[in-house]
């Protein structure tokens, strides 16, 4: 972790970014195409899992996030966790309305 | 007179530079904290005056004050005006930006420019909120339920939305400011374990701040876009789910009640422990605490909407989540009274006020646990009791904390006391007001007297009169301290770096501080709340 | 070598800030900030995906009804396109990072290409909604086009196609901010601001940018391709 010039930060090659920049292109090719095709269900869940890979490669090599801080994985987890708490909640409400068919309800 | 003159002259923020463009082009967080006190002392006195026209009207049963619609206006005015200009900013905006940097041992905030771009924004939003209730008001209620906000009131609803959206703004760039700081500007030694709990708190409200405010922010926008454009997002009539928009709502509103009282519980930890002479009792639960309640703040938002429509399923599960909360809460009382048991108590105003703090706060907790209570809220639900209960927390809780800090720093902040006799006049006013005011609402509320109506059943009156008469006493106990403290600042006794004799960074430096802090960054070398360790000074000040 | 080396650090102290100690923390600082800011970003976002969310799950088939009157072929060219975009600012921020400020700003002018780009294929799309009818409010229409299968749920339909307006009119505005911050950058690294010892602005622009494309990379599935079952 030694560096000689502290203020620098870790520098990329660019041949990784190429790299990335191919990937993710081959997948958004790749999620035109799967959706195109009726596998129900699954069209949204390759789809999300597709738009998540995407997602994590920008976020690891293109922001850095790989060669950064762990206060800074720290934070990017806790947007996450609080995105997943507004979503998930929510849908408690949503998905288990229906439960109770209370004729007086 | 001698010892006066050489104090004034020396150099300190206050006298550093003069002329308004000094101040308005400011970037010291001191200087922006006055900036901050002075608004929110504004805006303080508008909401209590609206409050007071509340507790006119409900002297008598009749409406004969004032109409429905101004009562609707006045209470919406009043809540909004509390909730969002003044108590969200009090502790944090004024004694959080005055304080953190010399807590942690820092010359400033991470990023000054943006502390100044946030009173802007603070401002540019309390202006526009008000505009819109000096053109027309707002009588949707602080919370703009739709559909009503959204498709049938005919007041000025937009202009205030977007008053606290931009306000919002202003908040997540002062919780943004606080984290990086105490993440990044900590001096050599101040370890996590050192740092002072005022800002482990403020962290944590910082946390709600920076997580919480976007989304209320993006569902204000919705509804003053469903308004404009007649879109269907939270409308039934067009296809929408208005508890939607109380799901996004409650998701910020419900842990802001956290931005609220989370720093006050920091006040009030400082000063326990310093007027008990006594390290603070289990001072990694109370931080831990702050960071527990701040995370489980948003686990429980739909507790404020169990007879809206959710499902019971839900409703269950959020009950069940809101008990959780009063876990951290409790640690703090406990924690707070075992530091004072056997330690030699000084009762100056700060620590009167803390005392009100933690009775008034736990009775303002307790009665939340009622209402997380699936079968109470039924029957209490927007009802007074609600109102009581949050007053309770807000006013009795955080104004108390607000007020003890400020009583506890002026001395820092200004380089003056204030006389301790009228303060301590005004800590038992406030406290015998507050009471009067709020806990005839709990009995109301039971009896089943619901909130936001302009008359009532004549059965009522004698609780209603004996809460309007606690509200006087209570608005002259908060006219008290606005008039000694102005005076303080001109006769005021010379206060010294460290009058209260307490330990901590703020307390090293002169008062008031010099424009850097710290002529050269401190070394912390001992650990936080050492009052054991200290040499038992008498006080000098405030016989 | 050596001289432009101390005419760099000289650029960077006076880059320091009074109020911190030396570089490395002012780096870290301001890094660290933005992150912040970027998860207000999500949480600010996430409001819309959470209404998205309830609405789609509820209301499924409506949402397939508003989403095949999408053009792929442009919205996926527009995600190529920011991914190109994301492309050319990481490999600014690393020409900023080596000290070549002329490569920098060449590539952060394409980026801004890139920017208009998207945007404009973005208003060519708005304009057929708009054409369309497929504007929320009191003069939306929706039909299928397909008569076989009329509109199933229009009102429902529109709450998708606020949700649709809402969600990339607010993405579409963060990418006018940020061309602008782009453009800023450019200024600023042809008076020769930024050196390897202080490049952070840049650093964070580019963080700022990726964002944008981050949260495009999940419009475009979640508003373009929920299904193409009782396709046109």
């Amino acid at each position: 972790m030694q560096e000689t010039t502290e203020s620098v930060g870790h520098i990329v090659p660019a041949k990784l970014y190429v790299t990335i920049w191919a990937i993710l292109m081959a997948m958004t090719i790749t999620t035109v195409l799967v959706a195109r095709a009726d596998i129900g269900p699954f069209n949204v869940v390759v789809a999300l899992v597709i738009a998540t890979i995407k997602a994590t490669l920008v976020v690891l090599f293109f922001m850095h996030l790989r060669y950064s801080p762990k206060l800074t994985m720290a934070t990017v987890v806790a947007a996450m966790f609080f995105l997943f708490l507004l979503l998930g909640l929510t849908m408690t409400d949503y998905l288990t309305r229906a439960w109770l068919t209370n004729p007086g309800y | 007179m001698a010892t006066a003159v050489q104090t004034v002259e020396r150099e300190n923020y206050l006298n550093s530079n003069y002329g308004i463009k000094s101040w308005l082009l400011t970037t010291d967080h001191k200087r922006i904290a006055i900036l901050y006190l002075i608004s929110i002392t504004a805006m303080f006195w508008l909401g209590g005056f609206f409050a007071m026209m509340i507790r006119l009207e409900l002297l008598t049963p009749a409406g004969d004050l004032i109409s429905s619609d101004t009562y609707n206006k006045l209470f919406t005015m009043h809540g909004i005006i509390m909730v969002f200009f003044f108590l969200i900013p009090s502790v944090p905006a004024v004694l959080g930006n005055f304080l953190v940097p010399l807590m942690v041992g820092a010359k400033d905030l991470a990023f000054p420019r943006v502390n100044l771009l946030s009173w802007y924004l603070y401002m540019a939003g309390a202006i526009t909120a008000l505009v819109a209730m000096v053109t027309g008001g707002v009588d949707t209620g602080w919370t703009f339920y739709t559909p009503f906000s959204t498709t049938y009131s005919n007041t000025h609803v937009i202009g205030a939305a977007i008053g606290i959206f931009i306000a919002g703004f202003s908040s997540i760039l002062t919780g943004l400011n606080f984290i990086v700081t105490i993440h990044r500007m900590r001096a050599p030694g101040m370890t996590w374990r050192r740092l002072p709990l005022f800002c482990w708190a403020n962290y944590a409200a910082a946390i709600i701040m920076v997580l919480g405010t976007p989304v209320i922010a993006i569902t204000l926008l919705l509804v003053a876009l469903e308004r404009a454009f007649h879109i269907g997002v939270f409308n039934p009539q067009l296809g929408g789910d208005p508890l939607l928009f109380q799901h996004l709502f409650w998701f910020y509103s419900h842990p802001a009640v956290y931005i609220m009282i989370l720093p006050g519980m920091g006040v009030i930890s400082e000063i326990v422990t310093c007027f008990s002479r006594k390290r603070v009792f289990g001072y990694e639960f109370i931080a831990l605490a702050s960071i527990a309640i701040a995370v489980l703040g948003f686990l429980v938002w739909a507790h404020h909407m169990f007879v809206a429509g959710i499902s019971v399923y839900a409703a269950l599960v959020f009950s069940l989540l809101s008990y959780l909360v009063a876990i951290p809460s409790a640690v703090k009382v406990f924690n707070w009274t075992a530091t004072m048991y056997k330690g030699s108590i000084r009762y100056n105003t700060p620590m009167l006020y803390a005392f009100g703090f933690i009775g008034l706060f736990t009775v303002g907790g307790l009665t939340g646990i009622f209402l997380a209570t699936l079968g109470i809220d039924v029957q209490v639900h927007d009802t007074y009791f609600v109102v009581a209960h949050f007053h309770y927390v807000m006013v009795g809780g955080m104004v108390m904390a607000y007020m003890a800090g400020l009583h506890f720093w002026w001395p820092k902040i200004t380089g003056r006391m204030y006389p301790e006799a009228w303060a301590k006049l005004s800590a038992l006013l406030v406290f015998v007001g507050f009471n009067t005011t709020f806990f005839p609402q709990f009995i109301l509320g039971y009896m089943g007297l619901p909130r936001r109506y302009h008359a009532y059943p004549p059965e009522f009156q004698v609780l209603n009169v004996l809460s309007t008469a606690g509200a006087s006493i209570l608005a002259v106990g908060y006219v008290l301290p606005m008039i000694y403290f102005v005076w303080s600042l001109r006769y005021g006794k010379e206060a010294g770096p460290n009058p209260w004799n307490a330990v901590g960074l703020e307390w090293m430096v002169p008062s008031p501080p010099p424009t850097h802090n710290f002529d050269e960054t401190p070394v912390v070398t001992w650990e936080a709340y050492d009052y054991e360790h200290q040499p038992q000074e008498e006080v000098t000040v405030g016989h | 070598m050596a001289t432009s080396d101390i005419g760099d650090i000289q650029v960077a102290e006076r880059a320091l800030q009074h109020h911190f100690a030396d570089m490395e923390q002012q780096r870290d600082t301001s890094s660290f900030g933005m992150w912040m800011f970027l998860l207000t970003e999500i949480m600010f976002f996430g409001g819309l995906f959470c209404a998205y969310l309830v609405y789609r799950a509820s209301y499924y088939q409506a949402f397939v009804e508003g989403s095949q009157k999408m053009n792929i072929v442009l919205g996926a060219t527009n995600t190529a396109v920011l991914i190109c975009s994301s492309l050319t600012m990481a490999l600014g921020v690393r020409a900023a990072q080596m000290g070549k400020p002329k490569l920098m700003v060449i590539l952060l002018l394409i980026t801004i290409l890139f920017g208009f780009g998207f945007l404009g294929i973005k208003a060519v799309e708005y304009h057929e909604h708009w054409e369309n009818h497929e504007f929320p409010g009191p003069n939306f229409h929706f039909e299928t086009g397909n008569p076989a299968h009329p509109a199933s749920d229009p009102q429902h339909t529109q709450i998708y196609f606020s949700l649709y307006w809402a969600m990339t009119g607010l993405h579409a505005l963060h990418m006018v901010i940020g061309i602008g911050l782009v453009a800023w950058l450019v200024i600023a690294g042809l008076m020769g601001a930024y050196t390897p010892h202080y490049y952070n602005p840049v650093e964070n622009v580019g963080l700022y940018w990726h964002f944008v494309d981050l949260v495009w990379i999940y419009l475009f599935p979640m508003l373009y391709l929920i299904s193409k079952k009782h396709g046109v």
